[in-house]
């Protein structure tokens, strides 16, 4: 077993007065693409900008190749977050500046290369997205799925060896989705990424993942090889992955209490004597 | 309470870090090309393109104090004291304040709904994923040209006022623009100039920088941009207000 290059060792994290991770442990290994599930607003695109550096913790401790995140100095954080490539929900282009700029803008920051090489770089990077014919649009000319793909293209210029995708496939259209999913994968056979990956498309989850984690009520209640998430019969993974409207995600107490609060009374106090279903 | 000193600690570790910025970002080897660039396109926007008001705006006050003072000064025949009064009053307070205002409502409100726009739209979140330093990238080219164009834009407001002063008396009160310009440049010590010159370049600082704080403080979308670039006027006219009195008391207890 290799050591892990990304440790997450018991944090928790409150926003306001929701905790949104309880003592979360998980392991992340070199070379893997690890898929993390989780219903919408349970801090999947959280957990990626704790992993960033982005959001501190309250407690417990994210290990970087076994040093502590919260430890690290500027130039130390820099160095981490220059080893890794994020992809952005939207793409998160710059909207002042054209394709080119918005690639050439790493390399030119923290690279001696030349002018001239930075730009065949985005050319190549681009061509790999199918975006080339676009170079010199500014980001408000594109549509959303371009964007992302830009985003992606952008995220590839420093050739980083990590990967975090924010919902890559979110909004795509079918060819897109299936584009974007076959980048991912060359990248990881070819260059031997490690990726992070957070989504709701269970296709492309099952497609790209080596391991799946399920992000439920603050804490990993699953996780598994692709095989597992396939067949278990825990009716947590089995109504996320089966999409069923049933079960803990959505708790029929939960729409009871919603109704009681819609009416402003109890639920068996309906008017007209009528009872709720 | 606590939120206030929140705010005001958070924008003076702004301020702090954007000075100490400002000398590796203008001289650093890849970083330095950028910068300049940066640099460039901000004093066009905020500087460069608020000429033509600031000239508009400072050329009518100009006209306006002299129509104003010059009728009290007939009653004891010194009309010409008229162009003194214009060229103190524009020289050490109406030109960098005025100039101030405008480049508050034309640079500052823009500064905060750029940078707000970019929080929302996750552009400097990806900024600080790349390991580029947000306050290096586009804090200081902001501070550093709303400093210089505040000062270039007060020489301009300062001329145009004169200017419109100028007329005013040659048009309205019969005053000749030699006699004019006479008493005006009598009057005037390098020191009123230079005072004026420093009070504009502290209100430069001051702008981009409120504008560039509640910038990045957006939060919530449309609706914050919006809010965050009104309370940038809002707040950054106090400031002005309540800095140049500083500054005035200052000079008035050194007797500059």
């Amino acid at each position: 077993m290799p050591e892990p290059l990304i440790q997450l060792q018991g944090i928790s994290k409150l926003f306001g007065d929701r905790m949104i991770y309880h003592d979360l442990h998980l392991d992340i290994f070199p070379g893997e693409t690890l898929v993390i599930l989780g219903a919408s607003g349970s801090g999947k695109s959280t957990l990626l900008r704790v992993l960033m550096g982005h959001v501190k913790i309250d407690s417990g401790q994210v290990l970087i190749r076994g040093r502590p995140l919260h430890d690290m100095d500027r130039r130390e954080l820099d160095s981490w977050r220059k080893s890794v490539g994020v992809l952005f929900q939207t793409g998160a282009l710059f909207n002042s500046m054209t394709l080119r700029e918005n690639l050439a803008l790493p390399v030119r920051e923290h690279t001696d290369l030349d002018d001239q090489t930075i730009d065949l770089m985005a050319q190549i990077y681009l061509q790999l997205v199918g975006l080339r014919e676009h170079i010199d649009k500014l980001p408000a000319e594109l549509s959303g799925g371009m964007k992302k793909r830009g985003g992606l293209a952008r995220a590839l210029m420093m050739q980083p060896r990590i990967l975090f995708y924010d919902e890559p496939t979110a909004g795509l259209d079918p060819i897109s989705t299936a584009q974007i999913g076959e980048l991912i994968m060359n990248l990881k056979n070819k260059m031997g990424a490690t990726s992070v990956l957070v989504t709701h498309d269970m296709q492309s989850a099952f497609h790209l993942a080596d391991r799946l984690a399920l992000l439920f009520d603050g804490k990993f209640a699953a996780i598994g090889s692709v095989e597992y998430f396939r067949t278990t019969t825990d009716p947590l993974v089995r109504q996320f992955v089966d999409g069923r409207l049933d079960g803990p995600f959505l708790n029929p107490s939960d729409q009871c209490s919603y109704k009681a609060e819609l009416l402003g009374r109890k639920t068996d106090e309906v008017p007209h004597g009528k009872k709720t279903t | 309470m606590r939120a206030a000193i929140e705010f005001f600690g958070d924008f003076f570790y702004l301020l702090l870090d954007t000075l100490r910025a400002i000398a590796p970002a203008l001289s650093s080897g890849r970083g330095r090309h950028l910068a300049w660039r940066n640099l460039w396109i901000q004093m066009n926007r905020i500087g460069v393109e608020s000429i033509p008001i600031v000239s508009l705006v400072m050329f009518c006050i100009g006209a306006i104090l002299a129509m104003q003072i010059a009728p009290e000064f007939a009653k004891f025949g010194i009309v010409p004291v008229t162009a003194d009064v214009v060229a103190l009053a524009t020289f050490r307070e109406m030109g960098p304040l005025v100039s101030a205002v405008v480049m508050t409502g034309f640079g500052g409100a823009a500064i905060a709904a750029e940078i707000g726009t970019m929080v929302v739209g996750e552009e400097i979140e990806a900024m600080e994923a790349m390991a580029i330093d947000p306050v290096r990238f586009l804090v200081v080219p902001r501070v550093v040209a709303g400093l210089l164009m505040m000062v270039c834009l007060t020489v301009v407001g300062d001329l145009a006022a004169m200017f419109g002063g100028l007329v005013a008396s040659a048009l309205l009160l019969h005053l000749g623009s030699m006699q004019y310009t006479h008493h005006a440049l009598g009057i005037l010590k390098v020191g009123d100039f230079l005072t004026g010159l420093a009070k504009a370049g502290v209100f430069g600082v001051l702008i981009t920088a409120i504008a560039c704080f509640l910038g990045l403080k957006v939060r919530g979308g449309a609706e914050g941009v919006g809010l965050n670039t009104s309370k940038t006027v809002v707040f950054t006219i106090v400031a002005l207000i309540l800095v140049d009195l500083i500054f005035t008391s200052v000079f008035f207890y050194l007797g500059v």
